[in-house]
């Protein structure tokens, strides 16, 4: 994405949805220092060749970080730009080896209640999961993140290892990611266990399916001020040309 | 127990009402400076709104304990009930101004939110109500409404309440804060309930 202003480390670190750490959006900073993130390890099981506990530092060395610049949309119709350092989830999918019939992703967040204060909060029913179908697991503009302007990625901001996919809704960009499946289910998620009327699996960015609650059209860019002024909401948030093929034939309306 | 009531009714009798109106003011402007100023963080709208409509919310309920406090633990503060009254109607106003002005911007969707989403339907039902509440707050109108004033104001109760489902409804997943306000609007209006049968005796 060129042309795109990214906001500053601050807003990024300090602005956060990450229930686990409370509801309020500076909750997350103040209460995320708790998290232990070093030693990590993720497991990797289900439809792979290779299933198995995979260590944080050995995923680090054998994959490429570069930077992509993203537009970050909130379902609540706030966004960011964030440049994110990380790489391809497909290339991490890659090193487990995705087996023939796997269809979809399903990944799970950290649940520690000992670390986490939110999560003694029935806020959501814990741990986080998400999930995605195989497809748009394995597009090229789907990241893992691993840090932000550079530096590793702050524990508010899910670390040390979160998912990014720019043309959805921020809640389905899972953080601190302690698990990934392949499966060949449609799996759970959060919000949509939580409410389904309003959250959808897909949750593509689209300005013309409303939340419930909220309309979708127009979104307020976090870092403006009191008086900025709202700006127009893009289709999948801006990457159309890049996704739409993806849900070719699909109702969105329908698939929400 | 009794010197302490004494002594908060005595404090209470030398209080000025302007002086109610003042500090129930002053947040106002204090919030809408840190908003400008940028120390209500980058995304300074919501936490305004929302900062207005805890306030107004907290001021209803405020209202709501007067007489509960005269009649079970004989404190007075009568006096002020008015000022309360008014100040939440005032932060209402305040925080339906910048959701309307600041956050949704456009005349049309304004209108659109209010038809369309439930929650903000309820809100404004809410507003509606406090409006007339607000208008004869005066004591040309409590004089000329006689026993009419005293059944207008007790749509605070209904008004009251729905601030309370509004707030529970608006935020994402299960929240602790709004359920807590739900709990103790439910209690204050639970103590009205049980405090009109004696009198229903005595009359």
């Amino acid at each position: 994405a060129d042309g795109l202003e990214p906001n500053s480390y601050e807003d990024i670190t300090q602005y956060n949805n990450y229930y686990e750490f409370g509801t309020g959006k500076t909750d997350p900073a103040r209460n995320a220092h708790t998290l232990t993130t070093s030693p990590w390890t993720v497991k990797i099981d289900g439809m792979v060749d290779k299933p198995g506990d995979y260590a944080m530092a050995s995923i680090m060395e054998a994959m490429t970080i570069e930077e992509r610049i993203y537009r970050f949309r909130c379902v609540e119709a706030w966004s960011m730009v964030i440049p994110w350092n990380g790489f391809e989830l497909a290339d991490l999918l890659g090193m487990a080896g995705v087996q023939s019939g796997a269809k979809y992703v399903a990944f799970e967040t950290a649940n520690r209640p000992d670390e986490m204060p939110g999560v003694r909060f029935p806020a959501l029913d814990w741990p986080y999961v998400e999930g995605l179908r195989l497809d748009e697991a394995m597009h090229p503009l789907t990241i893992m993140a691993t840090g932000i302007y550079g530096k590793p990625i702050p524990n508010q901001n899910g670390a040390p290892m979160r998912l990014v996919v720019p043309w959805k809704y921020g809640f389905k960009s899972i953080k601190s990611i302690v698990r990934i499946t392949l499966t060949d289910q449609e799996p759970p998620t959060s919000w949509n266990k939580a409410n389904a009327r309003e959250y959808g699996f897909y949750s593509n960015v689209n300005p013309e399916v409303s939340h419930p609650r909220w309309s979708q059209a127009s979104e307020r860019m976090v870092g403006g001020g009191l008086f900025a002024k709202r700006q127009p909401t893009l289709m999948f948030n801006g990457y159309e040309e890049e996704v739409a093929a993806l849900y070719e034939g699909m109702d969105l309306k329908a698939n929400f | 127990m009794d010197r302490i009531r004494d002594q908060i009714n005595a404090t209470a009798r030398r209080v000025p009402t302007w002086a109610v109106y003042i500090l129930c003011l002053l947040p106002a402007p204090y919030f809408f400076y840190l908003a400008v100023t940028g120390n209500l963080g980058p995304d300074p709208v919501k936490p305004l709104e929302h900062k207005y409509g805890e306030l107004a919310l907290q001021l209803l309920i405020a209202g709501l304990c007067i007489t509960p406090l005269r009649q079970h633990l004989g404190i007075n503060l009568i006096r002020f009930r008015r000022a309360l009254g008014l100040m939440a109607f005032a932060y209402v106003t305040f925080h339906l101004l910048v959701w309307a002005v600041l956050d949704v911007q456009t005349l049309g969707r304004v209108v659109e939110d209010i038809i369309k989403r439930p929650y903000i339907t309820i809100g404004m039902a809410g507003f509606a109500l406090l409006l007339p509440l607000a208008l004869t707050s005066n004591n040309y109108a409590v004089r000329k409404l006689g026993v009419k004033w005293r059944k207008l104001h007790k749509l605070t109760y209904l008004a009251v309440f729905l601030g309370g489902v509004h707030y529970i409804w608006l935020v994402k997943g299960i929240q602790l804060e709004p359920l807590i306000y739900m709990a103790v609007i439910l209690g204050l209006l639970a103590l009205r309930l049980r405090g009109r049968k004696p009198s229903r005796i005595a009359a």
